[in-house]
């Protein structure tokens, strides 16, 4: 066996250009599909993520009412519906799978916020001191809520480095005030998510989550809250999930006690409260992905199927060149299994050395894609481990043929051709 | 008795028309016999050699080589026989040219399934029998015509096979090398091995103790009536 590998070698090596070209199909399918794997990955990988938030693992959990989300701009709060008290939350955080939870209020639009005339178009939250733990926020500079900002119902504000951005560009945010509802609000800290966030936008769905996440936000203490927007209104759950995996589940089991112990009457009620499922919003978003690419994975199988013919055709070529030399070796007394095994060893090895080629200039290629239109790329040793097997089985499957016509040769017809 | 032909009978097929080569083939070879069959082009003589060597079966008649009949043996059991009892010399020698001298000798042994460590100690020792211990390493192109036909005996020799098949072993060399061959023939024959000789050169055949003729398919053996 490793007389035979020894053996494939040298003949490739003596027909270096012949064996290249030969190779060649087989490099370059081999190379297209670590390449369209790679990207496939990079993109999952990218998407997850983006939708998930680089492993904070938060899921959030609303009042719905049907199928939508409660928005309170209105004022209107449901009588039928109470607010989730400090013990409820220490329970929501015995659920499996759970490990922390925050509660907190927020407005998208119309929370009316200015700083000298300029409205700012963004999040506007009321947060409790869980909050910003369980998102994964650090503090830039200034300071953040303490206990007396809490008991004093002091109107102080903090601000992400986004709403930052687009309050006070340039300018130290720290002491500044806001409007907001009418109420002065002071700046005391500037905070930003520890994770950095580079999204892909491919779908409508990948523009609101971007944009949603990209406009910034202004965080009020609860008490602070409520001297703006008003008192008893129902929080949204920032459930922190044990792993990724669990995110779902957790999501879950958080929106269905609540719904349990927050509503009236739950059965009947048009309310109920919901997790926001990213998990399975990335999963949509990552099929969608895939389905495309997949349809190149074939068109690149095809050219590996051509390269496989090349294969078999330069080993017949091979096997009528060297009719003497298997012409002797059954003379001497080699069994055909042993001249099958002699030219299946030689084909798989010139396409496992292609192969290995393609894997190569697919990780090249990959890299190269990546650097040069700006797309996310991940190498997949999976696939690496399967194109360099899948590559082997070609030149089995490809060499059979060559190889079954050498060990049926007739001695005398291999010995007397000249 | 090393072998013995009854009425070996081949003919082959040009389309639908039988083109029969050896009528009535009658042979024995004993051990320690030195025989050389002479014969024109298109006498028969290569599809003889073929079929003593096993790798041809007459289309009638009886062949044992060393008691077993070869006509019921497959391609497989006839490699095996071929590996067992005979040694082939060819006129153009083929040794492959990737290997070494040493290695080229200890190739039927390795189809003989004897273990590396052994088959090359006795492929250096078939080599140095021919006189070639000091080149072991050498590949066949660098090795003179003459010293590519002792590798090859040595090869032919190495698994100490019950018979030594030649086909035209001179017909490639010059006569001084031709000449070499011979003389190491004549020692091989006295040493016991059993040869038989193909050729058409009655100087290289008279090298040999018995002098069959063969012509138009059929076989003199002296002291017999030619059929």
């Amino acid at each position: 066996m490793l007389g035979n590998i020894q053996q494939a070698f040298q003949g490739i090596w003596h027909h270096k250009l012949r064996s290249f070209l030969t190779m060649l199909g087989i490099i370059i399918g081999i190379a297209a599909i670590i390449t369209i794997v790679s990207t496939i990955k990079g993109t999952n990988d990218q998407i997850k993520e983006n939708l998930i938030g680089s492993g904070n693992n938060v899921v959030v959990v609303s009042l719905h009412q049907g199928d939508y989300q409660m928005d309170f701009s209105d004022g209107q709060k449901p009588e039928e519906i109470s607010v989730i008290s400090e013990k409820t939350r220490q329970s929501l955080e015995t659920l499996e799978g759970v490990s922390a939870v925050s509660l907190f209020h927020q407005r998208q639009w119309n929370a009316q916020v200015y700083y000298r005339g300029t409205e700012y178009n963004g999040y506007t939250l009321g947060v409790d001191e869980y909050y910003f733990p369980v998102y994964g926020y650090r503090l830039c500079y200034g300071r953040s809520f303490g206990a007396e900002d809490r008991s004093g119902n002091r109107k102080v504000a903090i601000l992400d480095t986004q709403a930052v951005s687009s309050l006070f560009p340039g300018e130290n945010a720290v002491g500044k005030t806001l409007e907001i509802q009418g109420e002065p609000y002071t700046v005391i800290g500037v905070v930003e998510r520890s994770s950095k966030f580079r999204p892909v936008i491919e779908t409508i769905q990948d523009y609101y989550t971007f944009a949603n996440e990209s406009s910034g936000s202004v965080f009020l203490t609860e008490q602070g809250w409520e001297i703006s927007f008003g008192f008893d209104e129902p929080q949204n759950v920032a459930v922190k999930a044990e792993s990724t995996d669990a995110m779902t589940a957790a999501g879950k089991a958080v929106a269905d006690s609540l719904t349990k112990s927050q509503i009236r009457d739950p059965k009947n009620s048009a309310y109920s409260y919901k997790s926001a499922d990213l998990l399975q919003q990335a999963e949509q978003l990552q099929s969608m992905s895939e389905s495309t690419n997949k349809l190149l994975i074939w068109i690149a199988a095809i050219s590996l199927l051509v390269g496989g013919i090349g294969v078999m055709n330069i080993m017949l070529v091979s096997v009528s060149e060297r009719t003497h030399e298997i012409g002797l070796k059954k003379a001497l007394g080699a069994k055909r299994r042993r001249i099958l095994g002699q030219f299946l060893t030689e084909a798989s090895v010139l396409t496992s050395l292609g192969g290995l080629l393609g894997i190569l200039g697919g990780i090249g290629l990959a890299k190269l894609l990546s650097s040069a239109m700006n797309t996310p790329t991940a190498i997949s040793v999976p696939a690496i481990v399967v194109a360099a097997a899948f590559s082997m089985l070609i030149g089995l499957i490809f060499g059979l043929l060559p190889a079954v016509k050498a060990a049926r040769m007739n001695p005398i017809d291999a010995l007397r051709r000249d | 008795m090393i072998l013995t032909m009854e009425n070996i009978c081949k003919s082959y097929y040009r389309g639908k028309n039988e083109v029969p080569v050896l009528h009535d083939i009658c042979l024995s070879v004993n051990k320690g016999d030195y025989l050389a069959i002479m014969g024109p082009s298109g006498s028969g003589k290569s599809t003889l050699m073929n079929i003593i060597g096993c790798l041809d079966k007459p289309s009638s008649g009886v062949y044992r080589l060393e008691g077993e009949d070869i006509a019921a043996r497959k391609d497989n059991a006839l490699a095996e026989l071929r590996n067992k009892y005979i040694g082939f010399i060819f006129q153009s020698f083929y040794l492959m040219p990737s290997m070494s001298a040493v290695e080229n000798v200890a190739l039927p042994l390795m189809y003989a399934g004897v273990p590396k460590k052994e088959r090359m100690e006795r492929a250096r020792e078939a080599l140095r029998g021919v006189g070639l211990g000091e080149r072991m390493k050498f590949l066949p192109n660098q090795l003179s015509g003459g010293q590519c036909q002792r590798v090859a005996i040595a090869r032919a020799m190495a698994g100490h096979p019950a018979l030594l098949l030649a086909d035209e072993p001179t017909g490639a060399l010059d006569t001084a090398s031709g000449e070499q061959i011979m003389d190491l023939f004549d020692k091989i024959n006295d040493a016991g091995s059993t040869i038989i000789m193909i050729t058409h050169e009655p100087s290289i055949a008279a090298r040999a103790k018995t002098v069959c003729h063969i012509r138009d398919g059929r076989l003199s053996v002296p002291g017999e009536e030619v059929q």
